[in-house]
Formats: C-alpha cells, structure tokens, sequence
C-alpha cells in the first residue's frame, strides 16, 4: 500500500478500516544470504538498501526484542552535517542528503524538519573554532553561517545573553540541520525493507556465531540456528557484548545516555540550539514538549537508565543558557547505551573472521548517519568493498595511526 | 552511586573522576618484541562486558587516591573498592 495526502482523507471518511501492518512477522528461514543483527535504525536501513539499491534476495533482520526499541527510539532526533575531519565530513553530508530524500524514497512520513541547528559560542577561542569548523563544512558541501550576537538575539531573544562568566558571543548557525521523527524512521526502513521480501525477525536474541576454520557460517539464536552467507551485525551499544561471542576485543566502551522532556508548550524554540559553555542542547518537539540532554553519565554501564547527578548538571546548565526553563516542568527522562568508541568515530568495517561484518561505535551521534551507515554497510556486505565516504571506518585504524579524533581526546571513550 | 573508599568510608561518586577497565594498570614491556601490537590492545581494546566490571576511579576533589573499584555495570552496585596502590603491588608479586 502506498501512502499519500489522497488515503489519508480516503481512509478518514472509510472509517480507517484500510490501513495494514507494516511489516509481517515471519518464521524464520534455514538460511539466508544476509543476515543483520539488530533491528535499530541502522540494521534496518541496511537490509532497505541491500534489497532496494544492491538488488539482494534472502536477507533477514534479527532483533532482541522489537524493532525501534533500542536508541533509533531513545534519541533527541537531532540530524546535522557539520564535521571538522576529512574522514567524516562527506559521509555526514551524504547522510543529510540521503534525509532530504528520504520521505519520498522510502514513501513514509518521517517528519524531517530541516529547522537549523545553532552551536553558541562565549569566547573569542570559540568563535576562532567555529569559523574553522564552519570552512570546513563548506568545503565538504555542507551549509554554514557565522552569527554575531544580534544575529542570535534575531532567532533566540530569550537566551542568557549577558551571563556574567560565558556571554553569548555568537554562533555557527547550520540551516539544513534539524530533527526527525525517530520511531517513523525505523518504521519506514522496516516497511521499506519487508515489501522488498527482508524477514524482520523479532523476539529473537543473537546468542553466539557459529565460526569454523575462520569462517562465520551462521548465528545461534533463542529461536534455533540460521545459516547466513554473510553476518553483518549493528547492534549498537551491544556491540561489545556480542562481538566477544565471536571472541573479538573491540576500541569500544559502552556508556548511559540520558535525555529529557518537558511539559507541552506553545512554540517558543524555532530550531536546535547548543550551549557551548555547559553540557545541554535543546529543540522542541512537534507535540511541544523540549526535548534536552547533555553528557553521559560517564562510566560504563549497560543499564538503560541515568543516575542524579547528571539530571542535575544538566538542568543547570539549561537554566543558566535559558532562565525562562526555571518555570517549566520536566516531563520524563530515560537513558540509552551508547557505543562509545575510542576516537569518538564509527566503525563499518569486515571483520578478521570470513563473512562477519561489522558496524558500530556510534557514540551519541548515530541517529544522524541512519541512511549513510545503512547505504554504506549494504555497500560493504553486497560488494565486499568500502563505500567511497565511509573507507575511513575502519577497525584496524588504531593500529595504522589513523584515529578520526574530532575532538582531540585521545582513547578516552567517556570524554568523546 | 556511593563508593565505599578504603580509607575514608562512604563517599559520593560525585567526588571522583572515571578512567576505565583496570586492565589500564597492565601497562605491556616496551621492549618485547610484540611490543607495537601489545600497546595497541592495551590502549585500545576493551573486554566491554556486561556485568562484573572491575575499574579505576580517581578520588579528584577527595584525597586523590586511585581506586579499583568492582561494580556491576547492568546494576550498577558496587561489591568491592580497593586502593589501585595496592592491586598494582600485588600484581607485580604476582608477574
Ligand atoms: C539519549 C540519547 C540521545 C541521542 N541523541 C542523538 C541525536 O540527537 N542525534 C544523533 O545523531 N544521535 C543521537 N543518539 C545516538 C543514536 O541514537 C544511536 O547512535 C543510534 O540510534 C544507534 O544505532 P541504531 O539505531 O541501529 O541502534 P539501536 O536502535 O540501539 O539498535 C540496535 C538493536 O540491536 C538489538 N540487539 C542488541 N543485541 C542483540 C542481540 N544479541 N541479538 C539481536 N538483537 C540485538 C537491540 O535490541 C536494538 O534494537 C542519541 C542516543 C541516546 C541514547
């Protein structure tokens, strides 16, 4: 079934007894020829290309529990192409590309909204960095702006202006970044993905590889054994978990991070803002509610929920960027395990094991590369080649010297 | 989260700075011959698991001790804290 403006208001006046499942819930088979393991945005992207872009058949996703649930839905929606490094400049601007086309590619509404994201900056060092990164995503076809201070007060007027030790100076105003509905994301892939035959199988655990003369033939799962061809696996803040069944030691630390949601409010906060002098960003949602985070809590931790201290940072931090936040009630926060990685980029790489293919080490940045990494990782699984944007990805990068360090901290996954 | 620091009692995680796996204490033998490779996976790789974790945490605005401290990273309770003093001398009786 195609969705459009016409079946809506068909199916309005038809008393909405048309709309079907999206997706099926299959068996699954003995074998196929590529299995992904992990229905997030990632795995799910993926299987969408191989099947729509590489032309591949038996493919299935293998999901935990349901698709969505993992960070694809626990994220703060923010989607930007606004990198400093060569290695990951034109791969974050293919991926907002690949979101401006999005909707109508996979033919399901995402609520991509290009609102602009705007990074603050306090201190002449920070309006020096911002203008550099600002060349820089130029040069890799990116969009920036440079605002002065009245420029920011123009879009941002209630902002703490004259904070006493970090004065807004100004800021490096992105325009064709913004925020996406994150559920529907992985909803369109999955929709996507099993009209062109991928079995999406949920409720069903990766539990080990079956791997013989360094070969990976297969998968043990809750739900018996499934031969593959190749095994490509985004499994995200598991990552480490479930390489080690494969006895591999990744450059990965897996951390909690929390997000936040106020009250309904009437439209106060046009686009995406970040503090540069404290950890908190901030956008609004469709429903009104502001969405914000911050930092990780900073250890390692599978548990999908943050501790105090950080929700205390945080709010701090909003409120001494934005004093009217003092009046407004916080709705709820909840955590999600992030792939930290030890440079603070991703990995889409093969494996030293045959047919075992890897992606991951995200970090809190992986919403945005969902159709990159999906393209990209469907590139890497179908041609057994990298893509041209994401060759820097690779696993062996610490030993050849060629960490992609954005920030300029070193093997510290909790700083990144 | 409360540490139970060896010398000073309870005292809030606030207080500390987080490092990471204890196995950061190992530093390998600059002079072996798989040297290059050593400091790579020492530098680099983590075990990452879910569950016992043992780690270093570092008493920055206390008395600026290093510790080890054994916790559960799914639950997040702590079951043991030594000085890293300590585990570290101990580690090197034991090579
Ligand atoms: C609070 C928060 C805010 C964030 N904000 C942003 C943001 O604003 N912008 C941005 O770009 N990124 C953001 N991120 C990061 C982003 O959400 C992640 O990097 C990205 O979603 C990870 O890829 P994924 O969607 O494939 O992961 P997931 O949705 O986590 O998918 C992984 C899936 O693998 C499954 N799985 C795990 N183990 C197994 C197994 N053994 N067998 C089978 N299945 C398994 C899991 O159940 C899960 O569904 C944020 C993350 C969090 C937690």
């Amino acid at each position: 079934m195609r969705y459009s403006g016409l079946r809506v208001i068909k199916e309005a006046l038809t008393g909405h007894k048309g709309w079907k499942p999206h997706w099926r819930d299959p068996e699954p088979k003995k074998h196929y020829d590529i299995v992904i393991i992990g229905g997030g945005g990632h795995g799910l992207a993926t299987a969408y290309y191989l099947a729509k872009k590489y032309g591949e058949k038996n493919i299935a996703v293998i999901e935990k529990g349901w698709i969505g649930g993992g960070n694809v839905g626990r994220n703060t929606t923010i989607i930007r192409s606004n990198y400093l490094l060569e290695g990951n400049g034109p791969f974050y601007e293919l991926s907002l590309k690949l979101w401006e086309g999005l909707e109508q590619d996979f033919n399901y509404n995402a609520m991509v909204s290009q609102r602009g994201i705007l990074n603050l900056v306090h201190s002449d060092a920070q309006r020096d960095a911002a203008r550099r990164r600002g060349n820089a995503m130029i040069l890799n076809g990116s969009d920036a702006e440079l605002l002065d201070q009245d420029g920011v007060r123009a879009l941002y007027p209630f902002l703490n202006f004259d904070n006493q030790r970090f004065p807004i100076k100004g800021g490096l105003l992105h325009r064709r970044g913004g925020t996406v509905r994150h559920d529907a994301v992985a909803w369109g892939y999955a929709r996507g993905a099993d009209s062109r035959g991928v079995d999406i199988i949920q409720n069903c655990e990766v539990t080990g590889f079956k791997i013989e003369d360094g070969k990976c033939l297969g998968i043990e799962t809750s739900r018996g054994f499934i031969g593959a061809t190749k095994v490509g696996c985004a499994v995200a803040g598991s990552s480490g978990r479930l390489m080690a069944k494969a006895n591999m030691r990744l450059p990965i630390e897996s951390h909690v991070l929390q997000a936040f949601v106020s009250e309904g409010l009437k439209p106060v906060m046009p686009g995406v803002i970040t503090y540069g002098a404290g950890h908190f960003y901030c956008s609004q949602s469709d429903k009104g509610g502001l969405v914000f985070g911050g930092d990780l809590d900073g250890y390692n931790s599978y548990a999908q929920r943050g501790s105090l201290p950080v929700v205390e940072d945080v709010i701090e931090s909003g409120i001494s960027l934005i004093p009217a936040l003092g009046r407004v009630r916080m709705l709820r926060g909840w955590g999600g395990v992030m792939d930290m990685s030890m440079d603070g980029s991703p990995f889409i790489d093969k494996t030293h094991i045959e047919g075992l293919y890897f992606n991951g080490g995200w970090c809190y940045g992986g919403f945005k590369a969902t159709p990159a990494s999906g393209l990209c990782f469907a590139h890497l699984l179908s041609t057994d080649t990298p893509h041209e944007v994401a060759k820097a990805y690779r696993l062996d990068r610490f030993m050849s010297g060629h960490m992609i360090d954005e920030k300029g901290q070193g093997a510290q996954p909790n700083l990144h | 989260m409360i540490i139970n620091h060896p010398l000073l009692g309870p005292r809030d995680a606030q207080e500390f700075t987080y490092l990471g796996d204890v196995s950061l204490l190992d530093r390998p033998d600059w002079q072996s011959e798989t040297a290059a490779q050593d400091f790579h996976d020492y530098m680099y790789l983590r075990d990452n698991p879910a569950g016992v974790h043992r780690e270093l945490w570092f008493h920055e605005i206390g008395d600026r001790s290093w510790l080890v401290v054994t916790r559960n990273t799914v639950t997040h309770e702590i079951t043991n804290v030594e000085l890293a003093r300590d585990v570290a001398r101990q580690r090197g009786a034991e090579k």
